[in-house]
């Protein structure tokens, strides 16, 4: 037996005023959903609110290191 | 001070520890050996040092076909160009296996088998290039490439000797390295062609809007007649001597292979810059193009469908040199007609070197011309 392919897309629920607001928004735009444009703007948000998180920085022993090696090539004094 | 996050949330490493390599080296007879080519090395060593963020490897088929349709990684990560190990044989391997890459038989990498596929060549050509034409040199290459592809994660045991190590970086040395100069914004150029002056023009107005350039010269597998890997690095060397500020530039070059996918290799190169920490990317006309394949602005069109790719690109038109402002202009802010115009065409260029002639410093700057002139044979054969 195959087993069940895994479904791309699901459904959320919006309030149908702000789905009629969207529809009229998209026409003659790129999008061609409402579908589309929140998906579009959802990940957007997401984006931010990655860039805004902070990454785990490099340990001081690879700064130490990678520095020297930085200075050996000429790209630090 | 933080630079770039990487692509995906965070910089992979998969390069082992010493302790770890050495290990493995020892019980290297044990595993199934694979070889791979040098361009393929340079792929392992781009996943092992994160230049590749978020992947940890090759891709599986389900990853494969989710970039193929949607351009996402299944995460829903942005990602246009599938990562891929081809294989001409199996025999022997399973899923589950783990097995050696090595290049020259030195063990560059292990492999933890987690697919094994067949390549549907016209939906990868068609997806990625937009045509089924064997005249598009990645369609043609995808015909040469193994009937079978292997998914699976990577572990990086030793980087294979190479030229140009004085000026090879990897994600983490240039982390460190904008850190220190305490650069917040990086543009990044990619390049595979020695600088004339509409590239110098397009790098400096980019320049001008954040605290550094990363200029990163694409190095790989070329077409004959292209300019070869040491003369691009030695032009753009003379060019930063004199007409960059070693306080606010950076040359570095990259090991990968051209795709020749137009928009969607203006996405993956951007990807990559994101990974060495760069905010800006510029995308020229007809970036990452083959003859009339892509319409010239298609690559600069298709960073509006990625609103969560996390580097800013910074779209250039065509630049010319105006004998009537006597200036680098471009169509918005030159008032002349186009008889008063010099393109910076890099098949006029290449023809005054190959005529014996330096191109005139309209076109290039004289310091980079003779750089070049004075290389024996500046073009691959």
């Amino acid at each position: 037996m195959c087993p069940k392919p895994k479904r791309k897309y699901t459904t959320v629920s919006i309030p149908r005023t702000l789905f009629t607001k969207i529809k009229a928004r998209i026409e003659d735009t790129g999008f061609s959903s409402v579908s589309d444009y929140v998906t579009y703007v959802l990940r957007e948000i997401f984006a931010e609110e990655v860039q805004q998180s902070t990454e785990k920085a490099f340990s001081s022993e690879d700064e130490k290191r990678v520095k020297e090696r930085l200075r050996a090539l000429g790209y630090l004094d | 001070m933080k630079v770039n996050q990487a692509h995906g949330g965070g910089l992979v490493s998969r390069i082992l520890s010493e302790k770890a390599s050495n290990k493995l080296k020892e019980q290297v007879s044990e595993f199934q050996d694979i070889a791979i080519s040098s361009s393929m090395a340079d792929i392992v060593q781009n996943v092992g040092h994160g230049v590749l963020s978020p992947l940890i490897g090759f891709m599986t088929k389900e990853e494969v076909d989710n970039v193929l349709d949607d351009m996402r990684l299944l995460s829903d990560t942005p990602w246009t160009i599938p990562i891929l190990l081809d294989v001409d044989q199996t025999s022997g391997i399973s899923i589950g296996d783990e097995v050696v890459l090595s290049l020259d038989g030195i063990p560059a990498a292990t492999l933890s088998i987690e697919d094994i596929f067949t390549l549907n060549r016209r939906k990868f050509s068609q997806q990625v290039f937009g045509t089924q034409d064997s005249e598009h040199p990645g369609v043609a290459r995808v015909h040469t490439m193994g009937k079978t592809l292997l998914g699976g994660k990577l572990s990086v045991i030793s980087s294979p000797p190479t030229n140009f190590a004085e000026v090879t970086l990897y994600p983490l040395d240039t982390r460190i390295l904008f850190k220190t100069k305490g650069w917040q914004t990086i543009v990044a150029f990619q390049t595979r062609n020695p600088p004339h002056l509409g590239h110098e023009y397009v790098e400096k107005t980019a320049l001008t809007f954040v605290d550094g350039i990363f200029i990163n010269p694409l190095i790989g597998p070329k077409k004959p007649g292209d300019f070869r890997d040491e003369v691009i690095l030695d032009a753009y060397r003379a060019l930063m001597k004199t007409y960059f500020l070693r306080e606010n530039s950076v040359l570095s070059i990259l090991r990968s292979p051209m795709y020749y996918a137009g928009p969607r290799e203006a996405i993956h190169h951007a990807i990559m810059r994101k990974n060495f920490g760069c905010t800006h990317f510029i995308v020229g006309r007809d970036h990452a193009g083959v003859g009339i394949f892509y319409h010239p602005f298609a690559a600069q069109e298709i960073f509006s469908q990625f609103p969560d790719i996390g580097i800013t690109s910074l779209p250039f038109k065509s630049f010319f040199y105006c004998t009537k402002c006597r200036s680098i202009a471009n169509d918005k802010t030159c008032p002349h007609p186009t008889s008063d115009h010099v393109n910076f065409s890099g098949t006029e260029i290449r023809r005054h070197f190959k005529e014996g002639r330096i191109p005139p410093e309209s076109l290039m700057r004289r310091e980079v011309a003779e750089v070049i002139a004075s290389h024996p044979e500046p073009f691959v054969k």
